[in-house]
């Protein structure tokens, strides 16, 4: 039997806070079998729930009919993590530093700086059939 | 079990919220706001966060603790933070929060502060 070297787990979840909790235990998972690290792993699992957070509360506004999907690709040198929803998009070019002293007492606005901080490449694309998807990359 | 547990104790006229679980979007952030303005209700405004059980946060987490601290200082108390993880220290230097937070290892030293 040949080494598994390319893995692709998906989850479609329903727009609530417990699906964050949800995709980070799937990405906790494929994470312990690529052998990722602990100091590693704190960040993937932070980066996972950001982009879960947003796609959930601002994409799809906690509207349980509308799902966000999450998927985890991993090969022998990274480990790609998308979550796409159905919301109506945004620009991260519009959300601002956090770190600018005068946003520093802003109450939200750091899960991007995180999910940037935290991985390797982080971008966001706009689906054909509307909703944004966030690629997260980890080299390995 | 709850997300985050807390429990309050009064040391002189500064009240130490002992915490521990995550402070997380949902439950655990909703806990801490609670704790916060119940104790601004009751005019108790020299708080001490004690976050050495605080094993998780995320950024909503990180969020719910700046509001308390632009709530407190509101009302012309003072918000504080003890033991924190070394991750949390971690997250707090990146967001530059360090900068802005009053932070103790020691609970002495730290209540010595209000004073």
């Amino acid at each position: 039997m040949s080494e598994v070297t390319e893995e692709k787990t998906e989850l479609v979840l329903p727009s609530r806070i417990e699906s964050i909790e949800e995709a980070a235990v799937k990405a906790a998972q494929v994470a312990e079998r690529l052998g990722i690290d602990e100091a590693a792993m704190f960040g993937i699992d932070l980066a996972v729930r950001e982009a879960v957070t947003n796609a959930v509360k601002h994409g799809n506004k906690l509207d349980e009919t509308k799902n966000v999907s999450v998927s985890f690709r991993s090969s022998t040198d990274v480990f790609v993590i998308t979550v796409i929803d159905q919301g109506a998009g945004f620009n991260p070019v519009d959300v601002p530093d956090p770190t600018d002293p005068q946003n520093l007492l802003k109450s939200s606005g750091r899960g991007i700086f995180f999910m940037r901080n935290f991985m390797d490449e982080v971008e966001w694309g706009k689906m054909s059939e509307g909703g944004t998807i966030v690629r997260l990359v980890k080299k390995l | 079990m709850a997300e985050l547990n807390i429990s309050e104790r009064q040391a002189g006229d500064v009240y130490v919220l002992d915490m521990s679980g995550k402070i997380t979007i949902g439950e655990g952030s909703v806990a801490l706001r609670t704790a916060i303005r119940r104790l601004l209700e009751e005019g108790k405004k020299k708080i001490l966060l004690n976050l050495g059980g605080v094993g998780y946060i995320d950024s909503s987490g990180i969020g719910e603790l700046v509001s308390s601290f632009t709530a407190i200082n509101k009302e012309g108390g003072q918000l504080k933070l003890l033991n924190l993880t070394q991750k949390l220290q971690d997250l707090l230097a990146i967001t530059k929060l360090l900068t802005v937070f009053d932070v103790y290892e020691n609970e002495a030293e730290a209540l010595n502060s209000y004073k």
